[in-house]
């Protein structure tokens, strides 16, 4: 399959009193048609900026993003966007908020076709029974299914999740990746997203990209996650590469935040791993399941 | 229990409150002002006028609410007026910050300015005017006075429309009327109704003035009437009732404020 997203030397730069500061450079990644690809790194790292830019939210300094063989301009309907906050407009139903969009996107068809791609979408993420309450009547989890599903119902050519579960507690966050796992499998949707759960960017993702720390942040590595799909969070955690995915990751993480300038090796040169820290890790996610 | 201590807090206290404000009020006319009349004497000079309150017996001899409808009338208008102008200048004041940047200044400096100052220039304004020049001018001046609270909390509920609900607008490429009227007025709601609100305090307050320079009949003029034919019973009869009509306007309209609040 051929690259659907390319993002070529993206680069972001902020005036500030002190001079420009650099916080993205020459970024450069290219995701396939359908692929999901989770881009990981430490807060403040500029994961947020990069995919921002791919909204079109924020400007782009340097470089540029070509989408489905167009280059992107300004933000667009085209791309469904789930944000860390559910972003819903409080004065709207779950169903008018979700309508907002569908009427945008698909104002050639009837009205009945809109209520049904409206309800379909919600009664999906599991609203079939709220759709016709305002956010402030839902819980924080129903409004990020609200999100979800205003993303899905756009019928975006790509999806862009912007720590969608970052807010929830874990209980929560498991069913909504759930929810988002099984809208994306039958939808089948280029997805980018960005997180800094290392759990939640191995179950979900087909490739990871490790973002070295800013400013100046640039790919540090990229992991292919082999886990087959369709996937539920059992057999992904029972995998035998499972934890020594995690453990890169983790490794990789820690490796950046104690030593920031120097670089670590690329590909499959992974670091060896230790066996208690395996241990630990395997305790923690036991721990997380159960709660 | 708890109904006791319901009925304590919301009637028997206030009752108490106004039975020692009217024995202070009767100490005072036995001692420092004789010339203020008793709270007795004041009733029963005052009852015709509230007993029969819609009655008419000449221009400026009407029963209370009569008067308190006329000057109703005139707020009304004015305070339409104030409206119309106000909430788009305070919508333009939040979206453009050029446009801030040149007018806010003035606003600041209109702002202040009294109402007793306004009405003569009104007369100037519309001396040309075709029908009545007072009625023309006291408008003017409601209107004029009571727009700045709407202006401004409007101007601020624009500034403060969550970055979140515009990228929502952004991401969707809603068109300009569409996020005027699906994004922006609802998010600035609260705001423009806290300001509606103020606006109708002043408005209710520059009418009584208003209608004393003017002598147009309503509680103000009459309460200047009153003053000029020494009646001073009427006078506190006047003071009473704008009291209670301006307490009974901003809780009406603090309920409807309420009501935009949670939508």
């Amino acid at each position: 399959m051929s690259d659907y997203c390319v993002l070529t030397r993206l680069s972001k730069v902020y005036d500030s009193p002190k001079g420009p500061v650099t916080v993205v450079k020459d970024f450069d990644l290219s995701i396939k048609k359908g692929e999901f690809v989770t881009l990981i790194g430490h807060s403040g790292c500029g994961k947020s900026t990069v995919l921002s830019m791919v909204a079109g939210l924020n400007s782009i300094t340097a470089g540029g993003i070509i989408l489905a063989g167009k280059e992107l301009t300004g933000p667009g309907p085209d791309r469904g966007i789930v944000f860390q906050a559910p972003c819903l407009l409080p004065w709207m139903t779950a169903y008018e908020n979700v309508m907002l969009g569908v009427g945008q996107v698909f104002f050639t068809a009837t009205s009945q076709e809109r209520r049904q791609i409206t309800e379909y979408y919600l009664e999906v993420v599991g609203l079939g029974e709220s759709m016709h309450k305002k956010p402030g009547e839902l819980s924080s989890g129903m409004r990020q299914r609200v999100g979800i599903a205003r993303a899905f119902a756009l019928s975006p050519k790509m999806l862009l999740l912007d720590e969608p579960f970052g807010m929830l507690d874990s209980l929560t966050r498991f069913e909504l990746q759930q929810v988002l796992i099984e809208l994306w499998r039958k939808d089948k949707k280029t997805a980018l997203m960005v997180t800094h759960d290392v759990d939640e960017a191995l179950f979900l993702s087909d490739r990871i990209v490790m973002m070295t720390n800013g400013p100046e942040a640039e790919v540090g590595d990229v992991l292919n996650v082999p886990f087959p799909r369709p996937r539920n969070r059992k057999d992904v955690m029972e995998h035998p590469e499972y934890y020594k995915l995690r453990e890169y990751l983790m490794h990789f993480l820690e490796e950046r935040a104690h030593k920031k300038e120097k670089p670590l090796t690329n590909g499959g040169n992974r670091a060896p791993l230790n066996p208690q820290i395996q241990e630990d890790a395997a305790d923690l996610i036991h721990l997380s399941v159960k709660e | 229990m708890r109904e006791t201590k319901f009925k304590l807090d919301w009637l028997i206290l206030p009752l108490l409150g106004i039975g020692a404000f009217l024995i202070l009020w009767f100490a005072f006319t036995k001692t420092v002002s004789p010339d203020l009349p008793t709270p007795g004497k004041t009733w029963e000079l005052s009852k015709t006028y509230i007993t029969k309150p819609f009655e008419k017996r000449g221009e400026l001899d009407q029963g209370i609410l009569r008067f308190t409808w006329l000057s109703l009338v005139m707020v009304a208008k004015g305070y339409a007026i104030a409206l119309i102008l106000g909430t788009p200048l305070g919508f333009m004041l939040g979206i453009s910050k050029t446009f801030a940047k040149c007018f806010d200044p003035l606003i600041q400096i209109l702002r202040p300015v009294s109402p007793l100052a306004w009405l003569p220039l009104g007369f100037v304004i519309f001396a040309k005017a075709k029908g009545n020049v007072s009625e023309v001018a006291a408008l003017f001046t409601i209107a004029v006075c009571s727009m700045w609270p709407t202006v401004l909390n409007t101007a601020v509920g624009v500034r403060s429309i969550p970055q979140d609900y515009l990228n929502v607008a952004k991401v969707l490429k809603l068109s300009r009327t569409k996020t005027l009227f699906r994004v922006l007025l609802p998010a600035t709601l609260p705001y423009m109704f806290t300001g509606f609100r103020l606006s109708l305090g002043i408005a209710w307050l520059v009418i009584v003035a208003a209608e004393m320079l003017t002598g147009r009949p309503g509680v103000g003029g009459f309460l200047w009437q009153e003053y000029n034919s020494n009646i001073p019973e009427h006078i506190i009869l006047c003071i009473i009732t704008i009291g209670v009509v301006g307490f009974i306007l901003d809780r009406l309209m603090s309920l409807i404020e309420q009501r935009f609040r949670t939508a």
